[in-house]
Parts: C-alpha cells; sequence; structure tokens
C-alpha cells in the first residue's frame, strides 16, 4: 500500500482530492477556499502602516492561516515518509530546453539550480525568486484570488469574474513560459 | 437617512473590508474557542500531502503545463473544478449546513479589470516561480528553504498592492 501511495498520483485522483477542499472548508465552517487572502492576512497581521486595505479583524481569519501551516506540515510529511524515490518524469522535449540553461537535475520538485540561496546573486535567480514573488502577490491580491480562490473556489461557485481571472492567469503563464522565460534563463 | 448609517453594524463594515477583493473568506457568523481552528490545520494537511503527491508543486509540470506539453495540470484543475461545482450545487439544493448548524453562504463576486490585469500579472509570476500562493508553502514544507525569499516577496507584493491600490485602475 505504502509502495502505492510513494508513487506519483495521476491526475484523476489528485484533483477530486482538491476539489474536495471546497465542500470540506464550506461544511466545517463556512469557510470560503483560497489561499493568498494569507498574503494579505500576513500584511494587517505585521505591518498594516495605517494603509486601509490592511485595517480589518485579521484574527477572523486565523483559521487560514492555520490552514496554510497545515499545507507547510503535509508537505513536510510527504517529503519524508511518502516521497517518491525516483526523479521526475519530463517531457523530453521539456528535459532538452533546459539542458539548454544547465538544468538537469530533477531530484527536486524546485530546480536546485534556479532555488537556492547562492542563486539569489545570479540575474536569473534574482529574477525568479525575488521578482516572480513580488509579482504573484501584487497579482494575486489585485486579481482578488490565486488560483485557489478563483480557479477552484471562484470557479465552483459559477463566478464569471472567476473564469476572467483564470484565463488571465493563463495567459499570463504562457507568455511568461514560452516568450519571456527563455530569455530570463540566460542571464 | 443618516441615522440608517450609523446603524450599520462594525461587524458588517469589517465583513465588507476583509471580502474587499478577495473571495476566500471566513463567512461564519459564530465565534469559537482557538482549538476549533485545528480542524482547519488537518484539512490543510491533508491537501498539502496532495499537492506534493500529485506534483502538483513542482516547477517542472508547471513549466509542462505552460507549453502544453503535459496534460496533467489541466487535468488536476479540471477535475478539481469539476468536483467542486458538484460540491457547491449539491450544498446549495439542499441547503446543506456546517456542522455547527450554520447556513452556509455564497456572495456574488464583482467584475473589476483587476482581474484581468492583476491576473496576467500573476500568471507572469506563476510561470517564474513555478509555483501560486498554496505551492509555495507546501514547496518550504518539503525542505525547499530558499523559497522563503519567494514568499516573503510575495508578502511584499501584496503590501506594495494595498498601498497604491487607491492609484490603480480597476
Amino acid at each position: 500500500m505504502l509502495e502505492i501511495i510513494k508513487q506519483p498520483w495521476p491526475w484523476y485522483i489528485a484533483g477530486p482530492l482538491i476539489g474536495l477542499t471546497v465542500p470540506a472548508l464550506l461544511l466545517l465552517g463556512n469557510k470560503h477556499f483560497g489561499i493568498s487572502a494569507n498574503l494579505r492576512h500576513i500584511c494587517a497581521a505585521c505591518v498594516p502602516a495605517k494603509v486601509p486595505f490592511f485595517k480589518y479583524d485579521w484574527k477572523k481569519e486565523v483559521w487560514n492561516l492555520l490552514f496554510v501551516l497545515g499545507i507547510i506540515i503535509g508537505g513536510a510529511i510527504a517529503a519524508s515518509w511518502l516521497q517518491n524515490p525516483s526523479a521526475i518524469e519530463l517531457h523530453p522535449k521539456l528535459a532538452e530546453e533546459l539542458a539548454g540553461y544547465g538544468i538537469t537535475n530533477y531530484e527536486s520538485l524546485v530546480p536546485t539550480e534556479l532555488f537556492s540561496f547562492q542563486s539569489l546573486f545570479t540575474g536569473r535567480g534574482f529574477l525568479i525568486m525575488v521578482v516572480g514573488g513580488f509579482i504573484v502577490g501584487f497579482g494575486t491580491r489585485y486579481a482578488g484570488g490565486c488560483t485557489s480562490g478563483h480557479s477552484i473556489m471562484g470557479l465552483s461557485n459559477l463566478q464569471w469574474p472567476s473564469l476572467v481571472a483564470t484565463i488571465s492567469f493563463m495567459i499570463g503563464g504562457f507568455i511568461m513560459a514560452n516568450f519571456i522565460l527563455p530569455f530570463i534563463m540566460t542571464l | 437617512m443618516t441615522e440608517n448609517k450609523t446603524t450599520i453594524s462594525s461587524f458588517d463594515t469589517d465583513h465588507e473590508v476583509r471580502a474587499l477583493d478577495t473571495m476566500c473568506i471566513n463567512e461564519s457568523h459564530l465565534t469559537h474557542k482557538w482549538y476549533h481552528n485545528i480542524k482547519y490545520i488537518i484539512v490543510g494537511i491533508l491537501f498539502g500531502i496532495v499537492f506534493v503527491k500529485a506534483e502538483v508543486i513542482s516547477w517542472f509540470r508547471i513549466q509542462e503545463m505552460f507549453r502544453l506539453q503535459s496534460f496533467h495540470m489541466f487535468g488536476v484543475i479540471g477535475s478539481a473544478v469539476a468536483v467542486g461545482v458538484l460540491s457547491v450545487w449539491l450544498i446549495k439544493r439542499y441547503k446543506l449546513k456546517t456542522i455547527y448548524g450554520e447556513q452556509i453562504e455564497f456572495h456574488p463576486k464583482k467584475f473589476n479589470k483587476g482581474q484581468i490585469y492583476g491576473g496576467l500579472l500573476f500568471g507572469l509570476g506563476w510561470a517564474m516561480t513555478g509555483a501560486c500562493p498554496g505551492p509555495l508553502f507546501a514547496q518550504l514544507g518539503t525542505g525547499a528553504l530558499a523559497v522563503i525569499v519567494t514568499i516573503l516577496s510575495a508578502v511584499a507584493g501584496t503590501w506594495v498592492y494595498g498601498y497604491f491600490r487607491d492609484r490603480l485602475p480597476h
């Protein structure tokens, strides 16, 4: 059994389980699934600085911060005891493209050549980790949600603005991965 | 008429502020002791394990998705939405209540241009970092400690958005 669990889970197992988070949170306490809101709660809790956007009762959303704490713990449990022993299998075309940028290690879920403290001092490392992270935070709040809040919770509730947001996420990602990232990777 | 304005309870206005540009909020009107929140840690743990095991948090899988080289991520998101739609429909259809007996509430989301501008920006960042906010935390949990830099940058991005919010087109 454990051997089966250790294998990478197919989409038709993982997707429905992720979808079940929506009714689980609603039934447990009227909570609407969404993760990027936590970035706002962290701002409201730590550096509200009289900005009206951060002046609200963030303590009422502690459940969401604890949900994220759970995600961190879940990540640690999966990495410690349920990890797939073999490296990730990549599409050959992607492997070829990445090899061109010197990325050949697929042992970790994030490429160690890009995501490390040393890599922060390279052009591409700084852009991907610092600038990339910044626009993830800025963009999700500007859009009013991320993949969980809009693409899963919003679409589950058939909200068309969430569909607009989801299509925008995909267009942005498509442009970055195909047209801009190849340039960034050479820096 | 001014009296009406003053009778709006502080709770309602707080709800307005929290709901601002966010749909992921606590709709519950009940207050509980702190340990009632432990169940959300447990849901988070299960969710985090699925994230790792489905390789949803893999930078490589996100690159494949945006290059249309793999169906995996589309399958994950698509089937998650299908289950979510069905669940929400069932909850509304049978007027299901929470385990505390409270009516489950839904609020319509208003359209604003931020969903396009912000959405495009987030998409750019998503393909760079290979992670949306949830996976960022799961990556940290798997021991990719450098991701803390990305998370702190995301917090900074959120703060800068909040600061300039009134001057941005919505």
